[in-house]
């Protein structure tokens, strides 16, 4: 490519041939307006407020920077006298159109308009086709165009009807220099999007996701919608964002994993008297800390579908735990994250906090010591289950309130509770797909949380070997407990790498090819492919590291040839002999 | 006095010995009567296994494994499934009331219901009465 010689306001540079000198200026630091530009869009040159004196030579241009291409030699005045009268009347006339928007008043009063010669208009579309062009050329929608010619021209969507096309995703508002273009603010989608749903289509999964990189959520991606876009990808400077990228199966071979498949929010639908999907104040445990979080959608602060704080929140433990009808476990972090919720609530809001609750459970290190604490702050605590939420009002002081009704066993009386919120302490459940992922590394598991080798001496450990278990894949526990234990399943593997060998069962079966007659019912028995048949002696063999000793093929040989050492039928039948040695006397 | 049966339990090593372990160190109740052998898997368990523990004595027999798909060795309880049915069939001939041999699943984390399967094949067996097979007597020798 070419370089030119450029001068602009006086100050010599270098540019590719034909760069519009709005990019050159811009590279300079010299501020030349626009209205009609965006630095992803083409160059459109319909506002013309970017319009600079260009002499080459003897001759003097009036043209607009934006898409004017420079060429050797030309001088640039961006604020010449001439440049101020032009730029002025740009804006009266612009003004008679759209006399009222700011951004078009800034700009007047910074060129000395007080009062516009052609009047003010009331329109506040000034025609930069900002909308039209992202709607097309970026985001590839075309919902927008221009209708109607000369003083009627306009944007709008084909026949002014709402079109099935638009997929909600406010480029247009986004880029709109004048606000003609508004968002309405719906409430139901706000909600909808408040629980866990990402804020934008590229975010990280959480604050503290491993690895801490942004990824593209295809849902909401303008791209996987229509193919436009890909914003992202001109944006990066570093070349990181490739939509092409597909999820992929790897297989990776290992000596031991460890599963920490965590666990599943009790779903409180499940409970229709509370109300939880019913109403818009009645939240589960994970909402209200996603709500509470300073990383959140309300950026922590805590407010109802409203928008407004609420004066009195309700908070219903054991939601979904030690329920005959759900779980009969006790989730054990409920208790806790409840009183913090209310200690927080108390902080941010001062609202009354009335936590509903069958027994307090405290157990851990300074745990019933917070529960002290938020007795000294006034947080209320009322002993009995919550048997129902309502929105139906007996008196004045509960209209437009959620009205918990429970009995309060410490006094023995039903009472109704009127209060803003509700926050439903929800319980922990196995993941969804724990038995198929129990079956998969063939662990135990029982309820749905996997099975520990020996609740006391190998509580990390799991019946097969190499199979570790972490966290609230094996039952219902708060942070600390789940650190521990995968501090200990971490080093429970690492005792096995460092050993640097392993230990194969020593109880395992034997063929006596003396015995064996070759009848190969053994061969097609074992799941883990440890028996093959030697075809040049015609006798069964058993692979010694593959066996598990199970013993399913010394039970099924007809002739006694297959030996399961430690459990061999002499054994088997001595100990039975033994256990009944009461009735053979 | 009661009759109290005497019954031989057959308890795969993963899941029925454990969750058994467990009923114990859960400290639940259940009735004393089941002896207990432990196998590596229910596959193991050879037919003749049940048929000695008879005619040993046995009022009872319970064999245990881990609920189908569940097995450590990916399918050994399913070939015990094949050959308790075929059992089954046969102990009638051999005089034995078929109520007396139960094959039952008992996962690890199941103590509970251990417990309810022992309570059980004890109040069966109990109503059946003591088994009419003679013991045969001692040997010396513990030979098979």
């Amino acid at each position: 490519m070419k370089t030119i010689k450029v001068t602009i306001d006086g100050i010599e540079t270098e540019a590719e041939d034909r760069t519009p000198i709005l990019n050159i200026a811009q590279k300079l630091g010299i501020k030349i307006p626009t209205l009609c530009h965006h630095p992803l869009l083409e160059p459109y040159g319909v506002c013309r407020i970017c319009t600079v004196e260009v002499r080459s030579g003897r001759r003097i241009r009036m043209v607009t920077a934006c898409n004017y291409p420079a060429t050797n030699g030309i001088e640039v005045l961006t604020n010449s006298g001439r440049v101020r009268r032009d730029r002025r009347l740009i804006l009266e006339w612009m003004m008679a159109r759209c006399g009222h928007v700011k951004v078009i008043e800034d700009l007047a009063a910074e060129y000395g308009i007080t009062e516009p010669r052609f009047g003010r208009g009331d329109d506040d579309c000034i025609l930069c086709g900002l909308c039209v062009r992202v709607c097309q050329d970026v985001v590839g929608a075309n919902v927008l165009g221009f209708f109607n010619r000369g003083a009627t021209r306009e944007v709008s969507t084909a026949y002014g009807e709402t079109s099935d096309k638009c997929i909600a995703c406010g480029s247009c508002a986004y880029v709109c220099p004048t606000g003609a273009i508004k968002i309405e603010n719906d409430e139901a989608l706000v909600r909808a999007a408040l629980p866990l749903g990402p804020l934008t289509p590229i975010h990280v999964p959480f604050l503290q996701a491993v690895p801490h990189q942004p990824v593209i959520d295809r849902e909401s991606c303008i791209y996987f919608k229509t193919g436009g876009c890909k914003v992202c990808e001109k944006v990066c400077e570093v070349k990181a964002v490739d939509h092409a990228q597909q999820s992929q199966v790897e297989d990776i071979e290992v000596g031991a994993v460890i599963l920490s498949t965590g666990f599943k929010q009790f779903d409180a639908e499940k409970i229709p008297e509370y109300g939880y999907g019913k109403f818009p104040n009645v939240l589960s445990g994970v909402e209200f800390e996603k709500m509470n979080s300073a990383s959140g959608p309300t950026g922590g602060q805590i407010q109802m579908a409203n928008g407004q704080p609420p004066k009195s929140v309700g908070i219903i433990h054991c939601v979904g735990s030690r329920d005959e009808r759900n779980n009969k476990y006790c989730s054990r972090v409920c208790c806790m994250y409840a009183l913090k919720f209310a200690h927080l609530i108390k902080e941010k809001t001062g609202a009354d906090v009335y936590n509903f609750y069958i027994d307090m459970r405290c157990f851990g290190k300074g745990y019933e010591e917070f529960y002290h604490r938020l007795l000294e702050e006034e947080v209320r605590f009322i002993r009995g289950r919550a048997a129902a939420i309502t929105d139906f009002p007996f008196n004045e002081t509960e209209v437009g309130k959620l009205i918990v009704r429970v009995e309060d066993t410490l006094i023995g009386q039903v009472r109704r509770i009127p209060v803003d919120m509700v926050i439903l302490a929800t319980g922990l459940e196995p993941a969804a797909d724990a038995t198929d992922i129990a079956h998969t590394f063939n662990i135990s598991c029982g309820n749905g949380f996997f099975t520990e080798r020996h609740p006391k001496l190998a509580p990390v450990s799991t019946a097969t070997d190499g199979i570790f278990i972490a966290g609230t894949c094996q039952g219902p526990k708060d942070i600390p407990d789940t650190v521990a234990q995968a501090g200990a399943a971490a080093s429970a593997v690492q005792s096995l790498i460092s050993r640097g060998e392993i230990e194969v069962e020593s109880a395992t079966s034997i063929v006596d090819a003396e015995k064996c007659s070759g009848c190969r019912i053994c061969n097609t028995l074992c799941s883990l492919t440890a028996i093959s048949f030697d075809e040049e002696k015609k006798v069964t063999v058993i692979n010694d590291v593959l066996c598990k000793g199970c013993g399913t093929c010394a039970a099924a040989c007809p002739s006694s040839a297959i030996l399961a050492r430690h459990f061999t039928d002499e054994q088997l039948f001595s100990e039975i002999e033994g256990v009944l040695y009461d009735v053979r006397a | 006095m009661t009759f109290e049966p005497k019954i031989v339990g057959i308890l795969c090593n993963w899941c029925s010995y454990t969750g058994a372990d467990l009923a114990g160190t859960s400290r639940i109740k259940y009735a004393p009567n089941v002896r207990v052998v432990r196998v590596m898997c229910s596959g193991r368990v050879d037919p003749t296994f049940i048929l000695k523990a008879f005619a040993d004595g046995a009022d009872g027999v319970l064999v245990a494994g881990c609920h189908p798909g569940d097995c450590h060795y990916i399918e050994g309880n399913y070939k015990t499934i094949r050959r308790m049915a075929l059992l089954k069939r046969l102990l009638a001939d051999y005089g034995i009331e078929p109520e007396r041999f139960r094959l039952e699943w008992v996962s690890a984390g199941e103590g509970d219901r251990w417990a309810q399967v022992v309570n059980k094949i004890t109040e069966d067996v109990r109503k059946l009465g003591p088994t009419k097979i003679k013991p045969a007597a001692k040997k010396k020798s513990s030979a098979a």
